[in-house]
């Protein structure tokens, strides 16, 4: 059976740490690397970060996290009610920040995009965001492969 | 976070420890502003990340606010000992063409 998982939180930056390692936690069960565990942890503070910084601007909201592992890949979902992206090809675009003068690298998306093995980003103004991200841990096994499989054993 | 400073001779070491993140970055920021202004004669900085266990782009962020605060202070300044994980988004970052690692 598929597990899953949901968090929600409120959108302050002390949450960060706390939602990074309950996914990496909860992504323990898929045996992953550290190498791997590590992206995971860099690419969820990433999107966390954006609901914070971004989408609500430092004032209040709700972030929710949910996790699923399926397949040998953990499935993440991050999502806000706040502000949403004007231009979401724009804000994917390497070293683009909306906010210059706050010591932001522009780098949020990037890191996502390259540490995850899937990316996608749902935005609209005023009608928040959704990332969708996935890591692959250990090759998928098809579940005819599987069927084959347990036929085998059974002789 | 926490954000000590050692000079010595004439390089101003400022080592990070902890996890450099959008929630420390703040004060991690004000820390390593006051140790460089105290430190002006130094001839360089050096920012030691042996002791950073979690980066992310804040930290990216933070390292190239620091870097402008010291180019208008003349100090050329020098990344050393990224641990794999800090050392795989500084380099994606392409900031060590800026602040080179040691």
């Amino acid at each position: 059976m598929e597990n899953c998982m949901k968090l929600t939180v409120p959108a302050i930056s002390e949450n960060e740490p706390f939602v990074r390692d309950a996914v990496a936690a909860f992504c323990v069960r898929l045996d992953p690397t550290l190498d791997q565990l590590s992206d995971i942890k860099t690419a969820v503070s990433e999107a966390v970060t954006n609901c914070i910084v971004h989408a609500y601007a430092g004032g209040e909201g709700e972030i929710e996290v949910e996790c699923a592992a399926r397949d040998g890949a953990l499935h993440i979902r991050i999502s806000d009610s706040g502000r949403g992206i004007e231009d979401v090809a724009r804000a994917l675009e390497p070293f683009f920040t909306t906010l210059e003068g706050d010591e932001r690298s522009g780098m949020g998306f990037t890191i996502m995009q390259t540490f995850m093995s899937e990316f996608s980003v749902r935005s609209a103004p005023g009608e928040g965001t959704v990332v969708t991200m996935k890591k692959q841990i250990s090759p998928a096994v098809r579940r005819e492969d599987m069927r084959g499989k347990v036929r085998d054993a059974h002789g | 976070m926490q954000v000590t400073g050692r000079v010595n001779g004439d390089t101003l070491y400022i080592f990070l420890s902890g996890e450099l993140d959008e929630y420390n970055a703040a004060a991690a920021r004000s820390e390593a502003d006051a140790l460089i202004e105290r430190n002006l004669c130094c001839a360089r900085a050096v920012f030691d990340l042996a002791d950073v266990h979690f980066m992310d782009s804040s930290g990216i962020g933070f390292l190239i606010g620091r870097y402008k605060k010291l180019k208008r202070c003349a100090m050329p300044a020098f990344i050393r000992s990224p641990d794999f994980a800090a050392d795989k988004i500084l380099s994606m970052s392409g900031i060590y063409s800026l602040i080179p690692k040691l």
